[in-house]
């Protein structure tokens, strides 16, 4: 009995073995298929919990050595940007000088928030993303400060590009109103914190 | 596409500090990338015909792929920081250190 399990198995081992073969050999194919030709587009399909934090570090390190100071110190407390807008309004807008008619809060990941800064006034909400078709694995959204980072380049270089391409919708949509008016006030009270801190440095040199 | 400096560089012509790269020095090419980070695409002296025809190369290439191209810049006139799109090599400020590669907006 035994002996004729052994023969069973044996057969069946000498039959299954082209085909096993076969897939192994298709398979290794295709893993070198999706292995990129370029060290640095290397996107391995393995999870590691820590890629996208070292992702985000390195991303955060990029957005600082970019922005001006104030709105690096913005993100980093905050977790957003205001950003001028270019334009006049209207017509009396264009004698204010340096002081925007209007500014932009720039959050990681969620649509741009257009604003009056004088009396705090919500007045848009614009939809846009930066998706890299063209990545591997499936993943298409950059890490937070790389998102931001777009977003501010876009802005502050093609302001109008980047809003004709975004999705225009009231306050509201998306985002929390009231979340966002709490972080307006949020920003007033950084920027209070921040005059007075630099009045203190200056009185003591 | 027109080389960014026709005239070529202090190596071709001996007129050592006329371009503002004779100071500033190479130029890398950044592209942001998910999971990833920025990622170092190329690095050249664009002064150098071989490293700047390499850095054309790359630049029509992530273009054709879809992406923007921006360089960090300071405004001369208030002297905040600002970035300044590109849209073809010639474009880039002679002064830039990098420019960056950036998936093109869309409605979301």
């Amino acid at each position: 009995m035994l002996l004729a399990l052994l023969a069973l198995a044996l057969v069946t081992v000498v039959l299954a073995a082209p085909i096993a073969y076969r897939r192994a050999t298709a398979w290794h194919a295709e893993r070198a298929r999706r292995r990129p030709a370029h060290p640095g587009e290397l996107d391995l399909n393995l999870y590691d919990p820590g890629r996208e934090r070292r992702a985000e570090q390195r991303a955060r390190e990029l957005l600082r050595s970019c922005v001006n100071e104030e709105e690096w110190g913005m993100y980093r407390d905050l977790g957003f940007i205001r950003v001028a807008g270019r334009h006049a309004r209207r017509e009396l807008d264009r004698d204010r000088g340096p002081r925007p008619a209007y500014a932009y809060l720039v959050y990681p990941h969620k649509p741009i928030v257009a604003f009056v800064p004088e009396n705090g006034q919500l007045l848009s909400e614009y939809c846009v993303e930066f998706p890299d078709l063209s990545g591997t694995g499936g993943r298409h959204r950059l890490p937070a400060s790389d998102d931001v980072l777009a977003k501010w380049m876009a802005l502050t270089s093609d302001e109008d590009r980047v809003i004709r391409r975004a999705n225009m919708h009231l306050v509201g949509r998306q985002l929390d109103p009231a979340r966002v008016r709490r972080d307006l006030w949020r920003l007033a009270e950084w920027e209070r914190r921040r005059g007075n801190r630099e009045q203190v440095h200056q009185s003591q040199r | 596409m027109a080389l960014r400096y026709p005239c070529g560089g202090p190596g071709e012509t001996g007129a050592a500090g006329q371009n503002p790269r004779d100071i500033i020095g190479e130029v890398k090419f950044l592209r942001m990338k998910p999971g990833h980070g920025e990622v170092l695409l190329a690095e050249g002296d664009p002064r150098v015909r071989e490293d700047e025809e390499r850095l054309v190369e790359e630049f029509r290439r992530q273009l054709d792929e879809g992406m923007w191209a921006a360089v960090p810049v300071r405004n001369p006139g208030s002297g905040r920081r600002e970035a300044q799109m590109v849209k073809q090599y010639g474009d880039i400020p002679p002064d830039s250190e990098r420019v960056i590669f950036f998936p093109r907006a869309s409605g979301g």
